[in-house]
């Protein structure tokens, strides 16, 4: 008795996570929209009168100003925006190449699924992180280089995750009969199996998202992501480390509002996944 | 045992192969190259380099010749450092950044397990929460925020410590990157460690264990902490991936002369053969790793050993 | 990246259990992982204790990065010709305040015909390692030098020696260079043509003598600790890349009494506020740079700490002329070069005390008075009328803006400036200039490429005190003359001026040419760098040169408390 009790307080409270999460989210990608119309400011205009100002209220300098005189609000607005268009976009071209991959490995079986699985285990062992640093240093950057870079990241995760629910998938009775009528393999993975693997795709995607802001900022704090005078959350991180002794805003605000997104994203994907696969529910 | 470490260590070769390809053409696409410099070298002095460093063949030529260098165990000259072979510049580095990472690695398991192995006993309590939200909260701050502020509370605000590598002595400079190196870890192994040992802990046997009597200090130590911490072995591979990651920013935050920041350098100096050199290290180290964990498995799970 | 562990769990913990229950438990894990522990530490401390010994006799010095290499041929980066300049020793070298006297040699004579050096050697000057430094010396090192198979990147300084440029170019055998021991300490060198700063140039590290048995047993790896044989007042007995460079007096210099300081350790800093924080700490004497930040304030709470010098180098704007809108159009590059405010781009922008310049050689060149924009006398308000004048005379108006493009590499000194450039522009004539910032590499290959480029930003540092090593820049046929600037009234005033053995004679042609130059807008110069050290009250014996020129041998610590 109790114990089932217990389950759906735990439940309560774990969609309670999922909805705070969300929440907050979706007021910090609102912000990153708004913030840049609403303040007067913009984030390349710079004033040498205005330099390394601390967060006031007048003229709207809520965040203060930095090294060169621009308004930090409304560059970590703009950071953001492009920290989480950098991720979504990311995640997408992962999950694209990730669902393709892993539910045609699944499908196939047999010795074609061996190979493709092996070259996965193969791409693991890649310091992947250090060819994408590479990349980054040895070209200009720009953001479709971003994309690629995290994007050949994190589709590994992806494909072994669909592989394994295809391959459930294959067995059941609704594929059989589809098979049985002459539907096409092809036909059967797109309209069969693709769609009955959303729930677990959708959930990963939540878990994929946090990890491509990551590495995005992570490139962006070793001055290899996106070019001045477009910043990221990353690149404001990097520049509030050169100033932390005479204004530690610079760091502080860009800093928390990161850790905050994070946070979120990974408290939302985990709850997503516990209450759709209760397998990993963390007891 | 043997064979399937053979098997592995041959498997390696062609991941290997590809890492030193993709590299050698990255490095070889970018523009400028090793010597080039605002104060442009005249016609013969360039080809005099060129010449000397075999840059004037053709690339299969130039790629040929690493390769067969390789195969020689030799890593070739440094294109920056002229003086050094690039050998003597990872191994230079190299004991700096195994200090930092083992030592991170070290004491991410020692906290991380311990914070795991008390969450889990006492399940569902204020203490449990906490460390679950602490440990939420250590996975999402990135290192190279958590390093700054480091740096800002504990060299800048209270100055107990130095804020670089070359700010202080000894153990003094590393306690700070090594803490924010090893707090996402921490988190993890916490989480890890608190799941397991909750789900051995409900098993069958624990159960029969504890019907029979045992107290629960021995419980834990005969019976149950072994097969809780087994997770953990499978998990040292990617740890050490993401150690070896935030390194490169650790270093770069506390001016460590590690691997991670001549990595970084010699991309910038386009030292063709050190880039190559240390892409190369690192893949080496992290097939190894992985290979370890798995014999690692092989030896404490029988049934994966008789596979 | 780390999906896959928590996947794995629940497969394996249950086989664990089920196969072999407790028994498995019973060897403790705890055992391993503490000897583990112990290990680790034992390294931690043992690295700890190996820390260097403390301050004492030492003189601290701060250095901006690595040398890429202590060999004189193969290092050409500033710091490495500092930490050479205290190892070895030129025919000629600088006092503290940037004079050029002899050095390793007593006196010197040139023939009248102005090709031949005669150099007499210190007969007293010995090697590291007691032996003594030959004119035999020398001419192995000059032959290292200009040999194709030791690459250095500064063989074509000495092009000027008879036969030097041939055997760069592989068509004669190094024994043909001009670089012969008439007698043990007599070195004779033979000049292809008159080159009046050719003994200026024998005081950069790439001239010093190379003890040849050390080169010939340790190939190219010499110049290293314990192996290196060095002729100057120090000898190198650590080098620890990344952290550390330690000297060590030389007791076998011939002037070695006048050396004051036992030992020097240079500290491999590259951040500049870093390096202010342990000078503060009181743990350097001397500091490479000043952080841009902390210049007002250390201005003002140690101003007699704080020395700035004037430094033979220019920060400009280079025009990309080979094609348009900057092609042969004069008009254009005048307008933009008077519409910049240099005054406050010297003294607010970058603000630590750099000249404003307004011509290409900096001032403080040796027998040399450097020639000024013809506008430079104007007030700026009258400049800027002029600049809009020339800019419609230019084919642009108001009506028909400029679009250009500004590119350097990203580095938050050079943002502001272009920042500042780009609303002088915009303000005076209208121009919408866009800024691009590339890592340094990608701008150098863009420049060289000359294809994409219109206004790019570099630097100019002269490697000798003469206006030639500027001048020559924008020869032709210069390697670095990246503005793709042809001027054949120029190349004439150079090549008389390369002709010339009077130094009156000699100094006006430079002059000239400069002036053609200046009028030809190829360039725009925009300020001369200044040298920015801290040097504790401890040191004394500083001088301030132009050429930013501080050897160790010259200081000495006062009695420190």
């Amino acid at each position: 008795m109790s114990g089932i009790a217990a389950t759906g307080g735990r439940r309560l409270r774990e969609s309670r996570t999922v909805r705070v999460s969300a929440s907050l989210l979706a007021i910090i990608a609102l912000a990153a929209l708004l913030g840049p119309l609403i303040s007067p400011h913009d984030y390349r205009d710079t004033d040498f009168n205005a330099r390394l100002q601390p967060p006031a209220l007048d003229d709207f300098r809520v965040f203060g100003s930095d090294d060169l005189g621009r308004d930090l609000f409304v560059r970590t607005m703009s950071g953001t925006r492009v920290t989480l268009l950098v991720a979504v976009v990311a995640s997408f071209v992962s999950l694209v190449i990730g669902v393709a991959y892993g539910a045609i490995a699944g499908y196939a079986g047999g010795t074609v699924d061996a190979v493709m699985m092996r070259l996965v285990d193969a791409l693991y062992a890649l310091p992947f992180i250090f060819l994408v640093i590479l990349l980054m240093v040895a070209f200009e950057r720009n953001f479709l280089l971003i994309f690629v870079a995290i994007g050949a990241i994190n589709w590994l995760d992806m494909a072994r995750i669909v592989r394994g629910q295809t391959l459930a998938l294959k067995e059941r009775e609704f594929v059989d009969a589809a098979r049985l009528i002459g539907v096409s393999p092809g036909a059967i993975l797109v309209r069969h199996i693709t769609p009955n693997l959303l729930g677990i795709v959708v959930v990963y995607l939540t878990l994929t998202i946090p990890q491509a802001v990551l590495v995005e900022s992570f490139l962006s704090f070793l001055g290899l992501g996106v070019q001045e005078p477009a910043t990221s959350l990353g690149a404001l991180v990097n520049n509030g480390v050169a100033h932390l002794e005479r204004a530690p805003w610079l760091l502080l605000l860009p800093a928390t509002l990161l850790a905050v997104m994070l946070l979120a994203f990974n408290f939302l994907g985990d709850g997503l996944r516990d209450l759709l696969d209760p397998r990993h529910r963390s007891q | 045992m043997l064979r399937f470490a053979l098997l592995r260590t041959l498997s390696a070769i062609p991941t290997l192969l590809l890492v030193i390809v993709v590299a050698f053409i990255m490095v070889r696409a970018a523009p400028g190259g090793p010597f080039a410099d605002q104060r442009v070298l005249p016609p013969d002095t360039a080809s005099n380099l060129a010449a000397a460093y075999h840059l004037d063949e053709s690339l299969p030529q130039q790629f040929w010749r690493y390769l067969s260098g390789l195969a020689r165990g030799d890593l070739g000259p440094s294109y920056h450092y002229r003086d050094y072979s690039v050998a003597e510049l990872i191994g230079n580095a190299v004991p700096v950044s195994l200090l930092l990472g083992a030592l991170s690695m070290l004491l991410a398991l020692l906290v991380g397990g311990a914070a795991g192995i008390a969450a889990a006993l006492r399940r569902n309590t204020w203490f449990d929460r906490g460390i679950t939200a602490l440990a939420m909260t250590g996975i999402s701050v990135p290192v190279f925020v958590v390093a700054p502020l480091f740096v800002l509370i504990f060299a800048v605000w209270l100055q107990w410590l130095p804020a670089s590598w070359s700010g202080g002595n000894g153990l003094q400079r590393l306690v700070l990157p090594v803490i924010a190196l090893a707090l996402p870890q921490v988190a993890y192994i916490a989480r890890l460690v608190r799941g397991s040992l909750i789900e051995v802990l409900s098993s069958d046997y624990i159960r029969t264990a504890r019907a029979q009597g045992l107290a629960t200090t021995s419980i834990l130590r005969y019976h149950a902490l072994k097969p809780a911490l087994m997770p953990l072995v499978s998990y040292l591979g990617p740890a050490a991936a993401a150690v070896l990651t935030g390194a490169v920013v650790v270093e770069s935050i506390f001016g460590i002369p590690g691997l991670g920041q001549l990595f970084l350098q010699s991309g910038l100096n386009r030292d063709y053969t050190l880039v190559l050199g240390i892409v190369i290290f690192y893949a080496v180290l992290v097939i190894l790793l992985n290979l370890l964990v798995d014999l690692a498995y092989g030896v404490l799970d029988p049934r994966i050993r008789e596979r | 990246m780390f999906a896959t562990p928590y996947i794995k769990v629940h497969d394996i913990k249950v086989q664990v259990v089920d196969s072999r229950g407790g028994r498995l438990g019973r060897r403790s894990i705890a055992k391993p992982l503490s000897l583990l522990v112990v290990a680790l530490f034992a390294i931690a401390i043992l690295a700890a204790c190996n820390a260097q010994p403390e301050f004492g006799d030492y003189l601290q010095r701060g250095l901006a990065a690595d040398p890429e290499s202590l060999d004189p041929h193969k290092s050409r980066s500033t710091e490495a010709g500092d930490v050479l300049r205290d190892l070895g020793e030129g025919l000629m070298g600088y006092s503290p305040d940037g004079e050029l006297e002899p050095r390793a040699a007593l006196r010197y004579a040139l023939s009248d015909d102005g090709l031949e050096y005669t150099f007499w050697l210190r007969p007293e000057a010995r090697w590291s390692n007691g032996a003594t430094v030959t004119a035999e010396d020398f001419v192995f090192a000059f032959r290292r030098l200009v040999s194709p198979e030791t690459a250095a990147f500064y063989a074509h300084s000495v092009a000027d020696i008879e036969n030097a440029a041939d055997i760069l170019a592989g068509t004669k055998p190094v024994q043909a260079l001009a670089v012969s021991a008439a007698e043990e300490f007599v070195l004779r060198i033979r000049l292809a043509n008159p080159t009046p700063y050719f003994v200026a140039l024998l005081s950069h590290p790439s001239t010093f003598p190379v003890y040849a048995p050390g080169a010939v047993e340790h190939g190219d790896a010499f110049a290293r600790p314990g192996r290196f044989v060095t002729n100057g007042a120090y000898r190198l007995v650590g080098w620890q890349l990344g952290a550390t460079i330690d000297l060590q007096r030389n007791e076998h210099y011939w002037n070695n009494a006048a050396t004051a300081i036992d030992r020097v350790r240079y500290h491999v800093i590259p951040e500049p506020t870093v390096e202010l924080n342990r000078y503060r700490a009181g743990e350097l004497h001397v500091t490479s740079n000043v952080p841009s930040e902390a210049f007002q304030r250390l201005r003002k709470e140690r101003p007699d700490e704080l020395r700035v010098a004037q430094r033979l180098s220019v920060y400009y704007y280079g025009l990309n002329l080979t094609r348009p809108p900057f092609r042969d159009n004069s008009a254009l590059r005048q307008a933009l070069s008077m519409a910049i405010d240099r005054e406050v781009l010297a003294g607010q922008i970058v603000g630590r005390g750099e000249a404003p310049a307004y011509s290409w050689v900096p001032p403080g060149v040796n027998n040399y008075e450097p020639r000024r924009f013809a506008y430079a006398e104007l007030s700026m308000e009258e400049r800027r009328t002029a600049a809009r004048d020339a800019f419609a005379q230019a084919g642009y108006s108001k009506d028909n803006p400029l679009a250009v493009e500004i590119r350097y590499n990203t580095s938050d000194a050079n943002q502001r400036i272009a920042l500042a450039v780009q609303s002088m522009w915009r303000d005076t004539l209208g121009v919408q200039t866009t800024l691009v910032n590339e890592e340094f590499q990608v701008l150098l290959s863009n420049v060289q490429a000359m294809q994409v480029t219109e206004v790019f930003r570099l630097s100019w540092s002269g490697d000798y005190n003469d206006a030639h090593a500027f001048l020559q820049v924008l020869q032709s046929n210069a390697s670095s003359n990246l503005a793709g600037y042809r001027s054949e009234k120029f190349d004439n005033l150079m090549q008389r001026a390369a002709e010339q053995t009077d130094a009156e004679r000699r100094r006006r042609y430079l002059e000239d040419a400069e002036q053609v130059l200046l009028a030809d807008h190829p360039v725009i110069p925009l300020y001369f760098f200044v040298s920015k050290h801290l040097v504790s009250p401890e040191v004394s014996g500083w001088g301030d040169n132009v050429l930013d020129y501080h050897y160790s041998q010259h200081l000495s610590l006062n009695a420190a408390n």
